[in-house]
């Protein structure tokens, strides 16, 4: 079979039986591409975990580049995200045109008020879930508690800060400590 | 315009989503509200839809809000604008960067946000819980809810005690179906 057909197909697949994100997903690409098709190393199936958790943007399209750019280069990069994102997208789009008159059904609504709640439970122990996992270091600790606190209060009081100046804050703050603690190490040396 | 809206807002989005799907929950709350694209309400109902169909997250509620505001062009041109920073800079690294990997001062910012965005993330799912407890649907004035605090609370306490007595991750759909179904319950048909 044509390489970039299989690509494309095998992450339409992908796409298509992955519920739940990221995670989820790496597991099912660990499978697919290492044990199956053999298009990744363990090793290179490693890295492009790291790389895919170091980079922004979803794990799934990360994967699915690299995979798609490590078998074919750039075209084969573009087959394989463009198969990964197909289903959802199609799924997503047929959904979106009925959920508004879905939920004035009295009993959806209610429903929907349910999952409200647990959806709230389900971000905090996402949060709780990958705060188990980073290394623990004061600094660590006090960025996550620093972060939890000041964009909690920015919600609660509407305050028009982007959580995306807390992170420039906390890259800029974990730069400075590496800089400093280098300095004084070279200093102390001397 | 809309659709250039859709795709810098997206981009943004993808751009500061570090970690995977709940990292980028925050940041489109943040861009869908500044805009005033949806409500808050509708925004968690999405997640919700999102959590339970197949693939990314970030991708699935980008398709929802363009589908929302731009129709099919909004929806192509938001979902693409959300896996466009993933997309470009993976082949970046690929070709040109792999050794900033290893780059100690790329390490130590990347150990700055990771922290950062964990406390983002469980802020963010924090006040959405604050927000159905106590906040009126519409007006946002403070006001207790008390049947959605008991059922809060009681979710919750299932939640804690299946997770620390079973010992398994518990599947979101499963959690999101059990509590659709307790909800008709408890706000009635």
């Amino acid at each position: 079979m044509n390489l970039l057909i299989e690509l494309f197909l095998t992450f339409f697949k992908i796409g298509l039986f992955t519920f739940g994100g990221g995670y989820a997903m790496i597991s099912i690409i660990e499978h697919t591409c290492v044990e199956e098709k053999k298009w990744l190393t363990d090793e290179e199936m490693l890295n492009m975990t790291v790389i895919a958790e170091s980079t922004p943007g979803p794990i799934a399209i990360n994967c699915s580049t690299y995979v798609g750019f490590n078998q074919k280069g750039f075209i084969g990069a573009l087959i394989s995200t463009i198969g990964m994102i197909l289903p959802s997208f199609i799924i997503i789009f047929i959904i979106s045109m009925f959920l508004d008159n879905f939920l004035e059904i009295t009993f959806v609504a209610s429903a929907f008020k349910g999952i409200k709640v647990a959806v709230g439970i389900l971000i905090v122990d996402a949060a709780l879930k990958m705060f188990k996992k980073i290394k623990k270091t004061t600094l660590s600790i006090f960025l996550t508690l620093a972060a939890f606190i000041s964009l909690f209060i920015i919600d609660v009081f509407a305050f028009n800060i982007s959580s995306i100046v807390l992170m420039i804050a906390a890259a800029i703050i974990s730069l400075a400590v590496y800089i400093i603690g280098k300095a004084g190490k070279s200093g102390a040396g001397k | 315009m809309i659709y250039l809206e859709l795709f810098l807002g997206f981009l943004k989005v993808g751009f500061f989503a570090f970690g995977g799907a709940y990292a980028a929950i925050p940041f489109i709350r943040e861009v869908v509200l500044s805009y005033g694209w949806l409500s808050d309400e509708m925004i968690t109902y999405i997640i919700a839809v999102s959590e339970s169909t197949p693939g990314p997250i970030m991708v699935n509620m980008a398709t929802y809000v363009g589908a929302e505001k731009g129709g099919v062009l909004g929806s192509a041109i938001a979902t693409l604008a959300v896996i466009l920073p993933a997309f470009v800079i993976i082949l970046l690294i690929m070709i040109a960067f792999k050794a900033l990997l290893k780059n100690n001062y790329f390490k130590a910012v990347l150990g700055g946000l990771q922290p950062c965005i964990i406390g983002v993330i469980a802020a963010t799912g924090a006040f959405m819980t604050y927000k159905n407890m106590f906040l009126t649907e519409n007006s946002g004035n403070f006001l207790p809810d008390i049947k959605t605090i008991v059922f809060t609370i009681l979710l919750a306490s299932i939640f804690i005690f299946l997770k620390g007595y079973r010992k398994k991750s518990i599947s979101p759909i499963a959690f999101i179906a059990v509590s659709a179904v307790a909800g008709i319950f408890v706000y009635g048909i």
